[in-house]
């Protein structure tokens, strides 16, 4: 892996920036290069919301992503706004439980993953972004899960502890359900 | 090494300015820098220093002028609308000669404009913005790690100097996240004999003031402020050059349009076109001497601004226009693609400026 | 089939930005009703502010300008002083109206300036996030007073109302809610009169309508409401706290 262009987008409050700043900080943890970007502003009320990262070996030039290696998609709306702008042998992966559509590229990777029914079914309504995380994960080698649950220990806020575990479990889940 | 973490810009800017002894923070919400208030707010009270939201830009940047008369590292930070507030203070402060840090993490303009990445206050930070003569040394950083680096910077510089220095920064740095470690910060100590401390009646009165009613005394003074920034111009200005050593073309931006321009460099070289980058990290003082010397060897300039072309005017002057420059950029918010840039690489190949 | 509700025509067939269980959208009614009703919107110029209102310009179908932050007094008043025939509303949050804007406040209103205020106080910067605001209660936590505001530090809220009651220009100024619908109907009431002032050349008239904000209060919208009530409303009162005219007829 030389650079890998990740695209989460979805709605405000399906934890988009999180997921986006897990694997950041996953990469972070295997010493690469990373970036972490936002989209800002109002529209992150209640609006969509995605985020950019940029997990390489050399330093990260532009921080932006045009042309994304890997899309995460948690709603329609996105799912149509980015699927064409994936480079081709690129992957995507959406939640199949908010997005009924039928990808007609076939020179990209779909994984089509009922993340949010999934969580819903096993009690963790909020982390069907870290199911599609383990995915992702599963997909990339490069990545290994080893270390994930001291990242998931950095990123929860100490009062919240009861969620590391729950999160670890969401990535298990998504890494299973793609293998 | 210190530890590597993760930190978005504004958060950087925020903990560096600790670290760099500042004590003293005013602002007043404005995004996209809200993260500085928000993290100085959470950490000044912890180890003894001050927060304070003001009732505007302007009450915030009159705060900082008080401050810093008293001798200490204070600081305020805003976007562009908010800037063109404090260009009240700014011109007070620079007529003072006291030093001071504002940070400007712009945002597209004019007027209300927009919430997005922009570097369209260029001329405000580099020429003026606030009236009369004189000058703020402009840091833009391109990456989390200069918010840091240039924050520290900025303060060592504004001291050294007694002049403000500006963090001129973008919405994108600011908001991003990048790795980040913190060495110790160099914190450089200037003696501040004009500091207004109380005389305890052992010195005569120390008199913070850009009042000069006959014109002859503020001539003097401002005579001897560009004195000083004649040096600050011999010694402070700061650049970086990315794969200039054969260039044919040579690429100048700054900021986040500095990194954009570098993804299109990689591929201008893939496809054999010799072209590089300088990169100015001091806006003002602007790298001429670096302008003059490149423009003795390449065909001509690519400017890639976030802006309707005003760093562009400094390149030409510090060039004496003895190469063609061209422009590509974006404004309002809208940032470049690399292809753009590529596009204008190739068309600078052909000739085309 | 008969009409029995319909949106005030006055008011654009637009989506507003405002969060959900945002009472923006209800005072913006009130106030397109009242334009509506007064049959004004044709000569009405309307100023929004910077805040969650600022695209305020695109939600009122009478003629709107974008002021700077807090300038919007001032913005008004160069209008108004233009254009006397015409009606001119300001549409502030308390940022805006009473932390960068309260020497344009204060002013406009000492020169009983014939305009209307709609001064929306929900105790918070929406837009920029949830900082604290002139109008933030003792100890109410925000992005800015993260360990609850300090009054020691950082001063206490502003009671606009009875600040601006205090000067003798102004012609009426009167604190409402949008909590209920008693209170809604009551300030709908207090908004015509301000509008109705101006309409008679009586001068500066102010309704502030004491607001919620779910989203950066950390609360549901039903919370919230109940919040206005518990917490708000005992430190801002709701009343008349200057009616000149009123007052004269009295004696």
């Amino acid at each position: 892996m030389k650079t890998t262009q990740i695209l989460f987008a979805g709605f405000g409050g399906q934890g988009i920036l999180f997921a986006g700043k897990f694997l950041a900080y996953k990469g972070l943890k295997e010493d690469k290069q990373v970036s972490w970007l936002p989209s800002y502003g109002p529209e992150m009320r209640g609006g969509t919301a995605n985020c950019s990262v940029i997990l390489s070996e050399t330093p990260v030039g532009s921080p932006i992503i045009t042309e994304p290696d890997v899309l995460v998609a948690m709603n329609l709306p996105s799912l149509e706004k980015y699927i064409d702008t994936v480079v081709p042998g690129g992957q995507i992966y959406l939640d199949s439980s908010l997005i009924q559509y039928e990808v007609k590229r076939t020179d990209v990777q779909v994984f089509a993953i009922p993340a949010t029914a999934m969580a819903k079914e096993n009690n963790m309504a909020s982390l069907a972004n870290m199911i599609l995380v383990g995915a992702l994960l599963e997909n990339h080698p490069e990545l290994s899960f080893d270390g994930t649950d001291t990242v998931v220990s950095d990123l929860v806020p100490p009062k919240k502890a009861a969620l590391v575990e729950l999160n670890m479990k969401a990535l298990s889940m998504g890494k299973e359900y793609t293998k | 090494m210190a530890q590597r973490v993760l930190m978005k810009g504004n958060e950087a800017i925020a903990e560096a300015a600790i670290r760099a002894g500042c004590r003293h923070y005013f602002g007043y919400p404005i995004t996209p820098q809200t993260e500085i208030a928000a993290y100085m707010a959470k950490k000044m009270p912890k180890i003894g220093g001050v927060f304070l939201q003001a009732e505007s830009e302007i009450a915030s940047i009159n705060m900082v002028y008080g401050a810093a008369a008293t001798g200490m590292r204070v600081m305020t930070s805003s976007s562009s609308p908010g800037i063109s507030l404090k260009a009240e203070g700014l011109s007070y402060i620079a007529g003072s000669d006291i030093p001071a840090l504002v940070v400007n993490v712009q945002r597209g303009g004019p007027g209300l404009g927009g919430i997005q990445p922009s570097q369209s206050d260029y001329f405000q930070a580099t020429k003026g913005g606030g009236h009369g003569d004189y000058r703020m040394i402009v840091l833009a950083p391109a990456s989390v790690q200069e918010m840091a680096s240039l924050t520290i910077k900025g303060f060592n510089l504004a001291d050294k100097y007694n002049m403000t220095s500006m963090i001129l920064a973008d919405g994108t740095i600011g908001q991003m996240m990048e790795p980040i470690s913190f060495e110790d910060a160099e914190i450089e100590v200037y003696e501040k004999p004009w500091a207004l401390t109380g005389t305890e009646c052992k010195r005569k009165h120390n008199v913070v003031n850009s009042l000069y009613l006959k014109p002859e005394e503020l001539e003097v003074k401002n005579f001897e402020r560009f004195e000083r920034y004649k040096l600050v111009e011999e010694n402070e200005a700061m650049w970086e050059e990315y794969m200039m050593e054969d260039a044919e073309i040579c690429v100048v931006a700054f900021g986040i349009a500095s990194r954009v321009a570098k993804n299109a460099i990689v591929a201008a070289r893939n496809e054999g076109i010799k072209v590089g980058l300088i990169r100015p990290i001091t806006v003002w003082p602007f790298p001429k001497k670096a302008l003059a010397a490149a423009a003795d060897k390449v065909k001509g300039f690519v400017c890639v601004e976030l802006s309707m072309g005003q760093m562009i005017e400094d390149v030409k002057l510090a060039t004496s226009c003895k190469k063609p420059v061209s422009l590509c950029n974006r404004c309002g918010g809208m940032i470049c693609s690399p292809d753009q840039v590529l596009y204008s690489i190739r068309n600078a190949q052909k000739g085309e400026f | 089939m008969a009409v029995v509700f319909e949106k005030p025509k006055t008011l654009a067939d637009v989506p507003l930005h405002y969060c959900p269980g945002c009472p923006h959208g209800i005072i913006h009614r009130l106030v397109a009703e009242v334009m509506q009703e007064l049959d004004i919107e044709g000569k009405t110029i309307g100023v929004a502010p910077v805040g969650c209102a600022v695209m305020a310009y695109d939600y009122f179908t009478c003629d709107m300008i974008e002021a700077a932050h807090g300038r919007a007094p001032a913005v008004a008043t160069g209008i108004k002083r233009c254009r006397p025939e015409n009606i001119v509303f300001t549409y502030q949050g308390d940022g805006d109206l009473a932390s960068i804007g309260m020497a344009e406040t204060v002013h406009s209103a000492a020169r009983n300036e014939n305009i209307t205020v709609i001064f929306v106080n929900n105790a918070i910067y929406g837009m920029t996030g949830g900082q604290m605001a002139p109008t933030s209660l003792p100890g109410q936590v925000t992005q800015t007073s993260p360990y609850g505001r300090d009054v020691n530090h950082c001063g206490w809220p502003i009671r606009v109302s009875e600040m601006l009651a205090t000067l003798e220009g102004p012609e009426f100024i009167s604190r409402v809610a949008v909590n209920n619908v008693k209170n809604v109907n009551a300030a709908k009431k207090a908004i015509k009169k301000a509008f109705q002032n101006q309409i008679d050349g009586k001068g500066f008239s102010l309704v502030e309508v004491v607001s919620a904000c779910p989203t950066n209060w950390g609360m549901t919208p039903q919370q919230a409401l109940e919040w206005v009530e518990s917490d708000m409303l005992p430190y801002y009162p709701i009343g008349v706290y200057k009616d000149r005219s009123a007052a004269k007829e009295e004696k």
